[in-house]
Formats: structure tokens, C-alpha cells, sequence
């Protein structure tokens, strides 16, 4: 079934070096279209290292990154966006000085620019940044100074960004660190509801949200993959047990 | 005159050149380095301490050599107060953040300026030498004092060396240098190391400036050009590296010294200004220096 | 919309007011007022880079030196007359700023700066270099016949003070429309986004790059404009307007009436002239003047006038 449409993300051999040190190391990986994957592993793993490689934020050491079948390895990071991969900072990066709104008016008026049918005007802005805004349900505080909202609103400013820029891939990189119950509780839910429009790759520390999201969860350590599978598959394994579920 | 002569008078004029400028160039590199400033009024210090001595050795009568010595200890001394002050009641103020502290050392510049153009006028006013001899060479003779900066500069860029390298003093300011809060975590008290580097630098510059005024006037304008150079010489010899400073002073002392005998100096000076910016956008660690963290 | 609404009538207003100056300012001040407003232009085009896009620039002298020789050194050499000379000096101004722009920020921050600086340097010594033609720190005197702009079948006389002012005001008028929309484009919000957070307009898909390069074009293009009305209206082009101190100016200026700031520059232009007028008729110091304006702005108002005036009572200026 899956191999009827090839994969929306592809890396083969892909490896980035520091110095010495292997951040990642030669890692093959696919991701079909309309999955949530989850990306566990102890710190220091390599995972923000390869979604940064993914999405454009350094650049490999070797090997390819295929997106939607074509080779953007070489793409600067603003084109990948632009086809269609989103990124959500670990630690959060929004415009502190401007409104909520126009932070999500600058991820929104990008996507309607490249549609290149008709010219963005206040309407077609508006509206999408509102649905995005309602997503997250910060629609009530879109005058508010983004700065000034408290720290589990400003994750949420991050993610209305990528889903304003209606991506095919958003990559959530620990999204819910620093959230509180209820906070996940809701985080759980709206990653539900985005799944129906984006395939989605989410780095997480926490099991439950894992468990709760994922269909498919990739385990990495030292840079390499050490385990693939369902979630149910993935909690007996041993080796991963031993690694990163405390063993 | 044959072609020997000459290039031997353009080598020595281009070490006279290379010695003040390396002095010079060390202090901005010094604030740089340390401090993560790019004071815009250093060419300010120089000039000022060359007017300065001018006016202590002018108040001391007597033998040259009394005045220029008084000269050469009270006018850094001073320079380096005024320096002192200008750090605490401004930069220090503006967090040195970077932007902001270019825009206050620029106002600096206006302000010395300013005060120079009042209080000293607008003549060039000449300091004399401690000494007057002059040295046979095989075509010609040459001055003795201008040899005798060269071996000044040399013997300061060495105490320079030895302060930062094998004193308790110089690793502070290296500490300061390499990681900020890490040096505060042990104890280095970062604020009064910035006061003091911002003092020191601009000491140097007045120090190359006393060296100079016998052989060069004082004049209020005459900051102007040395501080473009000794930027040249800090981006080219890699900011806040001392053998590279001194490498990048000898390269640029000495080229300016033998190029400004065959182009017209503003040739000259706008081809290397262009060159240098481009090794700003194209090489920012410097020709000599090692790739930043 | 109503903020939106508010701030025009607002520009208007001042537009129109200063348009009433002409008939009621006694010969001198409107003389000050005309080299302010051409001046204010400058700054503008310079806000537009150092205010909104935060790319600070030491070198903007070249861009107004650019347009003050697009245009004089033709009517001069090869007697041209004004339209032509004024197209000369907008090309100058775009290809020397995209040319620099392109090379200047592959670097950022205090290197920007200083490669800035170093260039508006190089072409400071190249006005001297090129004394034969531009006759350097002396300078040109642009012949009265060429400085007459024919328009619409009228022959306006740039000699005569009210209609030099009426160039003047309109010259600031059309930049201030220009900026009053470009920052509430789409494309002046990414530009004040890139000054906020760089990294995250890269990661939303923009190529900041590019648009710091269209800014510096931009901004470029404006003082080539006030650079080649200056030369016209006052009829005298020399090296002195490629001088750093003509760099320090517009960011004193900008910083004075508030950085990203629609009016400031034309405030800060004003209020500094006035000052320097004022400080004039006690003491020569002038520079004095610059330099503790400088100090004190960036020590306890780094906001400036107007930015002052956004932040406590009225946030929707633009």
C-alpha cells in the first residue's frame, strides 16, 4: 500500500560531521506521506542536528535529502520552505516585538505571494492568519505584543507560523517542553487535527505524547538510527530499552 | 640616485611608519579583542596625545630631551585617563553592545575634535627631538631619532608581548576575550578588565603619537588617517590577534612606505582601502588569522 | 484600519502644513527649511536601511554623492539639462548601491559597518583622485541656465527661493508616500521582521538576502535623489558631501527623530539644523554640538522623538 506513492521525505547516507564528532552518521530514512513519526533518543542523539539537515539549517557533511522525490540537499533553507517544509524552533523564535498577528501575517503572506494567482490583499491575509490563529486558539490575543504572552502562548505563536504557511512537512522539534498538563492535553489534540493537512515530524521527550501521536516512531543514538517501528513494537524493544528507556 | 638608495630610504621610512602604526594598531586590536568595541575615536587619542605633548613640552623649558621625556610619560598617562573616563561614563552604560558603542565613539570623535580645534587651534606645531644625530649610512645619512622609534616600538611591542602572554594581568584579558561568562565565573572582575583595556589602548595610540610628533606635527586632523590604517592593519592581521597586528603593521608600513614612491598617495590609498574591505567581505578572520570559533 | 486611517490624514497634515511654511516663513527660514527638506530625503532613504531593516551604514555619503554627481558632473562636462541629469543620477545611485549592497552583506553586524564605511572612503578618494573633473574638496558651481526644470510648459527656475521650496516640499512628499507605503507592504513587514529575527524569516521561507538587497537599492536610490536635488536647487557639488562626516549626518539625523519611523527623519533634520543654527550664534563648536547629541541620544534616548512619542502615547504611527 505504501509503495504505491513513493515516500514525501527521503535521506540516504546522510551524515554531518563537527570536527570529529558524528552528529549524524550515514542515516537512511523515509517518511510517507500523511505519517506522524516520531524522532526519540537520548540527548545528544543527533536528532535536532538531522531535522536542521532536513529542513535546510546546516548543510550535510554527505549524502541526499530528497523531498516530494527531488534532490534539495544543495536548496537553500528559504526554498525548502517554500516547497513545503516547515520548522518550529526547539527554543522558541517568534518576533517578540510585534503582534501575534504579524507574526503569523509574515508566515501567511509568504504562501499566498508564492501562489502568485492573485496579489495577497488585507481580506486574503486576514483570513489566514485568523485560521491559523483559530487552530491554536490564541484568535482572542491577536493584537497582543508576541513578546508579552506567556511562554505556553508563544509556542503556540511558533506552531500557528508553520501551519500559516500551509506546509506539506512541519517539523515540530520538542514542542511541548515547558508546557503544562492541560497544555499538552490540548498540544495532543491540535496535532490531530493538523495531521489531516501536513505529514508530520516530531522530535519529543515525552513517552506519553509519543504514544499518543506517533504511528511510526524512529529511534536515533549516536547519530545513527538504532530502531524503527510501531510504537508498540518500538516499547519492547531491547536494545532501545537499554539505549534511552532507561535500562 | 641609483635604485638602491631609494628602496633602502623606503624600506627605513616604511619601518618608521610600520613601528607607530604596530603600537597603534595594538590598541584598537587590544579593545577589539577584549572588549568586542571598534572605537571610532581612537585616531582622536593619538592626535590627542600628540598635542598633549606638545603642550608638556612646551611648559618644560630647558634641554629637548627633558620635555620630550616628560612628554612621553605624562601625555599617555593622561590620554589614558581621559580614555578611562569616557569608558565609565559611557560605554559602560551602553552594555557595549556593539552598534550603540560605534555610534557614541563616533560622537566621541566629534567631541575631542572639537575640543582640540578650540583649545590648540588649527596650526601644526612641531615637538623636538631628545636628541639630534645623524647616522652614516653607505648613500646617505639618516636620522638617528627615527631609528631610535623603530627600537622603541620594537622593545614596547615585546613588553606588550611578555604582559599578555606570561603575566597573571594578560591571561585575565585573555580570559575576558575567550568567554565572557566564563571569566566571570572565576572571579575576573570583567568590568574593571574593560575600563583598564579601553585605558590602555588608548595609551598606546598616544604613545605612538609622541613618538611621532618630532618627526610629524601635531595638528587636531592629524587622527584621521593613522586610525583608517590601524583599521586596515586589525582586519587584515585578524582582529585581536597581537602577531598578526604586527605582521599586517610591518606589511602595511612598509608597502605604503615603497608604494607612495611610485603612485600618487590617494591611489594608493584608495586601492588599499578597497582591498581591505574586501577582505573583510571575503575573508573576515584576516589574511593571517585562524578561522573564529 | 482606523490606525490606518489616523496615520494618513496625519501625513497629510504635516505635508500641508509645511506647504502653509512657504508662504509664512520669513527669506531666511525658508531658505534653512529647503536644504532641511532635501536633507530630511536623505534621511529617509537612510531610515529605510539603519531604522527599518536595521542594516547600520556608515557609508551613505556615496549614495548621496552618487546622485549629487549623477547629476552635476553632466550638466557640468557636457551640458546636459536637468531631467536627463537627474536620470544619471538615479542610475548611479541603484547600480553603486546594488553593487555594494551585494558585496557588504555577505557581512553583518560591526563588519558591515566597517566595510561600509570603507567603501563610501573609496569613493570619497576617488572624488579626489578625479580632481580634473570634479575639482575635489573645491568643488563645482553648476551654471545657472542648466538649474531650470521644464515641465508640463512651465520653465521652473530652481534660483527662485519659493519654488526651490515647493521642489523641495515635493520631493519630500512623494519619499514620504513612497515609505508610508513600502513599510506597510508586505514587503516593509518583512524588512522589519529581518531586523527583529533573521533567522526565523530564513526559516518562513524568505530569502533575506535578497530582500536586504532590495532595501539597500531602495534606500540608495533616495539619497541619489536628495543627493542630485541638492546639486540642482543649491547649484554646488564637491567631495565634502562624500565625506564620512555626510555618513554620520542622516544617522544622527534618524536616531534624533526616531528610527523606523516615518516623520522622525524629517523631525530629526529639522530640530538638528535648527540647533546647530542656534548653537551656532553662541559658539563655532559645531562639532561639539554633533558629537554630545550623538552621546546623550544613544545614551538616554536611543529611541528618538517620535520613536518616543509611538511608544508612550500613539502606538499606531507607522
Amino acid at each position: 500500500m505504501a509503495a504505491v506513492t513513493p515516500p514525501l521525505l527521503v535521506t540516504r547516507n546522510l551524515s554531518r560531521f563537527f570536527g570529529g564528532l558524528k552528529a549524524v552518521d550515514r542515516v537512511d530514512f523515509a517518511l510517507p506521506e500523511g505519517q506522524v513519526r516520531a524522532i526519540i533518543g537520548p540527548n545528544g542523539a543527533g536528532k535536532t542536528t538531522f531535522v536542521s539537515l532536513v529542513c535546510g539549517r546546516i548543510l550535510p557533511s554527505s549524502g541526499s535529502i530528497l523531498f516530494d522525490g527531488r534532490e534539495i540537499s544543495h536548496e537553500p533553507a528559504h526554498r525548502r520552505v517554500r516547497a513545503g517544509i516547515a520548522y518550529t524552533f526547539q527554543i522558541t523564535s517568534i518576533f517578540p516585538n510585534l503582534t501575534v498577528f504579524d507574526n503569523v501575517a509574515l508566515a501567511a503572506q509568504r504562501h499566498l505571494l508564492d501562489q502568485k494567482r492573485v496579489r495577497p490583499t488585507e481580506k486574503t491575509l486576514q483570513d489566514a492568519c485568523t485560521k491559523a490563529l483559530d487552530q491554536v486558539g490564541l484568535a482572542q490575543r491577536a493584537s497582543h505584543r508576541a513578546g508579552n504572552l506567556a511562554y505556553g502562548h508563544q509556542r503556540l505563536v511558533e506552531i500557528a507560523m508553520g501551519l500559516a504557511l500551509r506546509p506539506r512537512l512541519l517539523i515540530l522539534d520538542e514542542p511541548t517542553q515547558g508546557l503544562s498538563d492541560e497544555e499538552i492535553e490540548a498540544f495532543i489534540r491540535l496535532v490531530r487535527e493538523i495531521r489531516r493537512e501536513a505529514t508530520i515530524l516530531l522530535i519529543e521527550h515525552n513517552m506519553d505524547v509519543v504514544m499518543a501521536l506517533a504511528e511510526c516512531i524512529t529511534v536515533m543514538d549516536q547519530g545513527r538510527i538504532l530502531a524503527e517501528g510501531p510504537p508498540a513494537a518500538i516499547r519492547a524493544d531491547a536494545a532501545v530499552q537499554q539505549a534511552y528507556l532507561g535500562g | 640616485m641609483a635604485f638602491g638608495p631609494y628602496l633602502l630610504l623606503a624600506t627605513l621610512e616604511g619601518l618608521v611608519t610600520a613601528a607607530v602604526l604596530a603600537l597603534m594598531a595594538l590598541g584598537l586590536s587590544l579593545v577589539f579583542g577584549v572588549m568586542r568595541v571598534v572605537n571610532v575615536a581612537h585616531g582622536e587619542f593619538y592626535m590627542l596625545g600628540a598635542v598633549l605633548a606638545w603642550w608638556v613640552a612646551s611648559f618644560f623649558g630647558g634641554h629637548p630631551a627633558l620635555g620630550f621625556l616628560a612628554a612621553l610619560v605624562l601625555s599617555p598617562i593622561m590620554v589614558a585617563t581621559i580614555a578611562f573616563l569616557a569608558e565609565r561614563l559611557v560605554l559602560r552604560r551602553l552594555n557595549y553592545e556593539p552598534e550603540a558603542t560605534i555610534v557614541a565613539t563616533i560622537g566621541l570623535l566629534y567631541i575631542i575634535q572639537q575640543l582640540a580645534l578650540t583649545f590648540y587651534g588649527p596650526d601644526a606645531r612641531p615637538v623636538q627631538a631628545p636628541f639630534d644625530m645623524r647616522i652614516a649610512l653607505p648613500w646617505f645619512g639618516y636620522s638617528g631619532y627615527k631609528l631610535a622609534v623603530i627600537a622603541a616600538s620594537i622593545l614596547l611591542i615585546l613588553v606588550a608581548w611578555i604582559l599578555l602572554t606570561r603575566t597573571r594581568l594578560g591571561l585575565i584579558m585573555r580570559a575576558t576575550q575567550y568567554d565572557r561568562e566564563t571569566a566571570q565565573t572565576f572571579a575576573i572582575p570583567i568590568d574593571r578588565v574593560h575600563a583598564g583595556v579601553f585605558a590602555l589602548g588608548a595609551g598606546l595610540a598616544a604613545l605612538a603619537a609622541v613618538l611621532i610628533v618630532p618627526i610629524q606635527q601635531a595638528h587636531y586632523l592629524m587622527g584621521h588617517d593613522p586610525l583608517l590604517l590601524s583599521f586596515i592593519v586589525v582586519i587584515i592581521g585578524g582582529l585581536g590577534s597581537l602577531r598578526g597586528t604586527v605582521v599586517a603593521a610591518l606589511l602595511i608600513g612598509l608597502s605604503d612606505g615603497i608604494i607612495s614612491m611610485f603612485f600618487s598617495p590617494t591611489l594608493a590609498k584608495m586601492l588599499a582601502t578597497l582591498l581591505v574591505a574586501l577582505v573583510l567581505v571575503f575573508r573576515p578572520q584576516g589574511l593571517f588569522g585562524v578561522a573564529a570559533r | 484600519m482606523m490606525a490606518g486611517a489616523k496615520s494618513f490624514w496625519l501625513h497629510v497634515a504635516v505635508v500641508l502644513v509645511l506647504f502653509a511654511l512657504n508662504f509664512l516663513l520669513p527669506e531666511y527660514h525658508r531658505g534653512v527649511f529647503s536644504r532641511a527638506m532635501v536633507l530630511a530625503v536623505f534621511a529617509m532613504g537612510y531610515n529605510l536601511a539603519f531604522g527599518y531593516t536595521g542594516l547600520l551604514s556608515l557609508g551613505h555619503a556615496m549614495f548621496f554623492a552618487a546622485g549629487l554627481y549623477g547629476a552635476g558632473l553632466p550638466i557640468y562636462h557636457l551640458e546636459w539639462s536637468a531631467w536627463p541629469a537627474l536620470g544619471t543620477a538615479l542610475l548611479a545611485g541603484a547600480a553603486l548601491a546594488l553593487a555594494v549592497g551585494f558585496l557588504a552583506l555577505r557581512t553583518a553586524g560591526v563588519a558591515f559597518m566597517i566595510v561600509t564605511l570603507m567603501f563610501a572612503q573609496v569613493f570619497y578618494l576617488a572624488t579626489l583622485y578625479f580632481g580634473a573633473y570634479t575639482r575635489g574638496e573645491e568643488g563645482l558651481v553648476l551654471p545657472q541656465a542648466a538649474r531650470a526644470l521644464p515641465l508640463l510648459g512651465w520653465n521652473l527656475v530652481l534660483t527662485d527661493p519659493p519654488t526651490r521650496y515647493m521642489i523641495a516640499l515635493t520631493l519630500l512628499a512623494s519619499v514620504l508616500a513612497i515609505t508610508f507605503l513600502l513599510v506597510r507592504s508586505p514587503y516593509g513587514r518583512s524588512l522589519i521582521a529581518i531586523r527583529e529575527n533573521e533567522e526565523r524569516m530564513r526559516m518562513l521561507g524568505y530569502n533575506v538576502f535578497a530582500n536586504k538587497l532590495g532595501a539597500v537599492v531602495v534606500s540608495g536610490v533616495i539619497c541619489a535623489t536628495a543627493g542630485a536635488a541638492y546639486g540642482l536647487l543649491f547649484g554646488y557639488i564637491g567631495s565634502g558631501f562624500a565625506s564620512i562626516q555626510y555618513s554620520i549626518l542622516p544617522l544622527l539625523w534618524v536616531l534624533l527623530g526616531g528610527a523606523a519611523t516615518t516623520l522622525g527623519p524629517i523631525i530629526g533634520t529639522l530640530f538638528m539644523f535648527y540647533a546647530v543654527d542656534l548653537a551656532s550664534s553662541y559658539t563655532s563648536a559645531y562639532m561639539l554640538v554633533v558629537g554630545l547629541a550623538l552621546i546623550l541620544l544613544i545614551l538616554f534616548f536611543p529611541k528618538g522623538i517620535v520613536g518616543t512619542i509611538r511608544e508612550r502615547w500613539l502606538p499606531w504611527l507607522p
